[in-house]
């Protein structure tokens, strides 16, 4: 297959745009369920196991509620998942047919870890009462594993596209593929660490968020009160934890993908002792608008104040992401970041005082916003990530142009994708929200014959 | 050999999915023939019970499949999703409603939301694996020529061949369901049920008899190649393998041994699909064999050798979830 793109000409350029925004918002839309689906079995479980050693009911309840939202949540991120990896060939064969082979063996493994937590997870919600307690808790240990395995994997080859390495081409065709060298290619360890520990915030923040919503209606009974505090304190603990690796991922970006950090910046001219832009917009080729910290970008990305930081005039206008976009997703995701850890310090100092929430209402319409931040957080970083390495598929390797299917049509594929995908996202939200109304949960509560069996 | 051993696993994976998705698929379409809520109650709640626990796991082996080829016949895989993006784009929202539809049922409780779920559910069982066997029957007629969309968009796969797969798809999802679900009612113990299941288990393997038979004609017009290698080639023991057990089944369908049925049942697809296999093989798309398409042998051996540290730990599991759920 040749890497080249001779027949890319056919495809123009609203196909590539619908490809585009057709695989984004598949992406987008699996990423939050792919959060959901590595973070909530780790907190459900230590509700479970809470539950089985204090003998409390509330945390048993919590837990039991937790894996039913967890199954229909599975059931979506699964087959909205499936899609993607048919889109990887319906959109961008140019990219699979070429590089398929290169990036196959983190998706072999992800396969595997994936069977895992569908088998495991099959087990954990429909066996809850064919197992006995402490084999049930068990049973539910590998679905995190594998949650977490599975989110690894998909992330090392995403970072392979962002620093591709591991192969080598000769004559337009790859050959000499060295694929574990692929997989663990320089982008890999703060790309996978940043994304794991995002999907534990957007579950616990997302979680808590639920509840701070009915505490603040009234409910402050113990069931409420602990679904909060669980889901919240997991999440309060990892957010200082990835600020630190933010700032680790970009450092990475700074010396490997310097275009991404000067659009990311909206620095569009090189030099030294270049100050961190907060806020503003570019225009006509300059970032108005924006506060200043003298020498900031410079000691922040390489630590030392007089660091020469490349601007975008480094590259000709054909080879730039798009700034806006970058930049003010950038800017999004680090001011959520860093008000989410306002929000897990204010709960920590009280909590350290008093053994308690704060008092004031304000921290609980804080909270209960926190799942929503999370989650635009964690989209506003793919964009950074994702529109970042635009205009390359793989970086500085394949224009996305170039990859994309030429097939007539795909604006009518996008179309219906778009029309599916949002009866999906009105369905979800319907049947979660009756879900967390029903009053008696089920013991199996897809068993039928039980369902008149209300659970403590 | 690793191009061979990878082929193999990628025809094992495939089966796999066609045995226990197909069942699933099968389900639905049962569910969606069920009649009215009243009448078709129990049968619907059988389905949702036997493939509650198991569809997801079930599902993955599609992905196991699509991730085999584009790993082991990268280029093969672009060619095929380029040129078949019409029936794989229905093939997947299909796959999206289904299994969105099936959790959703689960879990809502009022009859109207039940029956729009249900509703999306059985029918999306029908149209998925219609658009998946159309898939298969224009790369058995060699119409996926190879390179990026370089087939018809339409012709590719809205010929004789692939709608001939396509109502076989559908056919043999409703027989290994309707097999598999017999036994089940008779576990749970309504008799009625099972005889019930029994009689649809039945029509279905006549007709998807009938329907292989025909499909063998449209073969011998359509793509001659493979129409000599199944009914005089290399692919003969096979064919006959699935006839034979195909009517085995039949009869013992009709004797009731419901527990053995389930084995010569699977026997006849496979033997179906592994017949299409060895008749093709090395030939994959016009001009392209299988030592062509096959990636570098470092990505062959990384990708085998994980796979089957990965099996060890799959197997296992997988048997406990099965027989989890195949007892009472």
């Amino acid at each position: 297959m040749p890497v080249g793109a001779q027949w890319a000409a056919a495809a123009t350029g609203a196909d590539l745009g619908a490809a585009r925004t057709q695989m984004g918002l598949s992406l987008g839309w699996h990423i939050v369920l792919a959060c959901l689906g590595v973070g909530m079995p780790a907190i459900t479980l230590i509700a479970e196991w809470r539950g089985h050693r204090t003998g409390d009911a509330a945390y048993r309840l919590l837990a039991r509620r937790w894996a039913r939202a967890m199954g229909v949540l599975f059931a979506v991120g699964a087959v909205s998942g499936t899609i993607l990896s048919f889109e990887m060939g319906l959109l961008w064969p140019g990219f699979m047919g070429a590089y398929g082979q290169v990036i196959g063996l983190p998706f072999s493994l992800e396969g595997i870890a994936f069977f895992i937590e569908a088998i495991f997870l099959g087990l954990y919600l429909y066996a809850w009462d064919r197992l006995p307690p402490r084999r049930h808790l068990l049973a539910g240990l590998p679905i995190v594993a594998a949650g977490v395995a599975s989110a690894f994997f998909v992330v090392t080859a995403n970072a392979w596209m962002q620093r591709p390495v591991g192969f080598d081409t000769e004559d337009g065709r790859v050959v000499a593929v060295r694929p574990w060298e692929a997989m663990f290619n320089p982008a890999m360890p703060s790309q996978t660490v940043h994304m794991i520990l995002a999907a534990f915030m957007v579950a616990g923040f997302g979680m808590a968020s639920v509840y701070a919503v009915a505490m603040l209606r009234g409910r402050r009974d113990r069931y409420h009160r602990l679904g909060f505090l669980l889901p919240f304190t997991v999440a309060a603990l990892i957010t200082p934890a990835q600020i630190a690796v933010g700032d680790w991922s970009a450092h990475f970006v700074a010396d490997d993908q310097p275009v991404k950090l000067a659009a990311m910046e909206g620095l569009y001219e090189t030099g030294r002792g270049v100050p961190l832009h907060i806020g503003g917009i570019a225009v006509d080729g300059e970032l108005r608008y924006a506060a200043e910290i003298p020498d900031g970008l410079s000691l922040l990305a390489h630590w030392d104040p007089d660091a020469e930081i490349a601007g975008l005039d480094g590259v000709p206008g054909a080879d730039r992401p798009p700034v806006n976009v970058v930049h003010l997703a950038f800017q999004a995701m680090v001011g959520l970041g860093f008000a989410m850890l306002a929000l897990a310090a204010w709960f920590a100092l009280c909590w350290w005082r008093r053994r308690d929430l704060p008092r004031t209402p304000w921290f609980l319409r804080a909270a209960s916003l926190s799942g929503v931040a999370a989650v635009a957080a964690l989209e506003a970083g793919w964009v950074v990530t994702e529109v970042g390495r635009q205009p390359w598929i793989v970086y500085g390797v394949l224009r996305t142009a170039d990859a994309v299917n030429p097939a007539p049509g795909l604006v009518w594929g996008f179309a219906l994708v778009a029309a599916v995908y949002a009866v999906l996202t009105v369905a979800s939200v319907y049947v979660l929200r009756r879900m967390a109304r029903d009053k008696p949960v089920p013991i199996a509560p897809q068993e039928h014959d039980v369902t008149g069996f209300t659970v403590v | 050999m690793l191009p061979e051993i990878m082929l193999a696993v990628l025809w094992a994976g495939l089966s796999a999915y066609v045995l226990f998705g197909g069942a699933d698929f099968g389900g639905g379409v049962w569910d969606l023939l069920a009649g009215g809520a009243e009448r078709g109650w129990p049968q619907r709640a059988l389905v949702e019970h036997s493939i509650g626990p198991v569809w997801e796991t079930n599902h993955v082996w599609l992905i196991f499949v699509l991730v085999i080829t584009w790993t082991g016949l990268p280029g093969v895989f672009a060619a095929v999703a380029s040129t078949l993006y019409v029936p794989l784009t229905l093939a997947a929202l299909g796959i999206i409603a289904r299994g969105a539809a099936f959790a959703f049922r689960k879990v809502a409780t009022g009859p109207r939301q039940r029956r729009l779920f249900g509703a999306t559910f059985a029918f999306s069982s029908l149209v998925t694996p219609f658009f998946l066997g159309t898939v298969a029957g224009a790369v058995a007629s060699r119409r996926v020529p190879p390179g990026v969309a370089r087939g018809d968009l339409v012709t590719s796969w809205a010929n004789p061949t692939s709608l001939v797969s396509g109502a076989l798809a559908v056919g043999t999802a409703a027989y290994l369901a309707a097999v598999f679900l017999t036994r089940d009612a008779e576990r749970a113990g309504d008799t009625a049920l099972a005889e019930g299941f029994r009689r649809r288990g039945l029509a279905a393997g006549a007709a998807v008899g009938a329907l292989s038979a025909a499909g063998l004609l449209v073969l011998r017009a359509d793509a001659p190649g493979l129409f000599d290698e199944l009914t005089s080639g290399r692919a003969l023991p096979l064919l006959v393998l699935s006839i034979t057990a195909g009517l085995a089944s039949l009869a013992l369908l009709w004797r009731r041994s419901y527990v053995a049925v389930r084995a010569t049942a699977a026997l006849a697809v496979v033997g179906l699909l592994w017949g299409w296999g060895v008749g093709q093989y090395p030939h994959l798309l016009p001009g392209v064999d299988l030592d062509d398409a096959a990636a570098t042998h470092a990505v062959l051996a990384a990708s085998l050798g994980s796979l089957a540290v990965g099996a060890a730990l799959l197997l296992p599991s997988l048997w406990w979830l099965y027989s989890t759920f195949q007892r009472d």
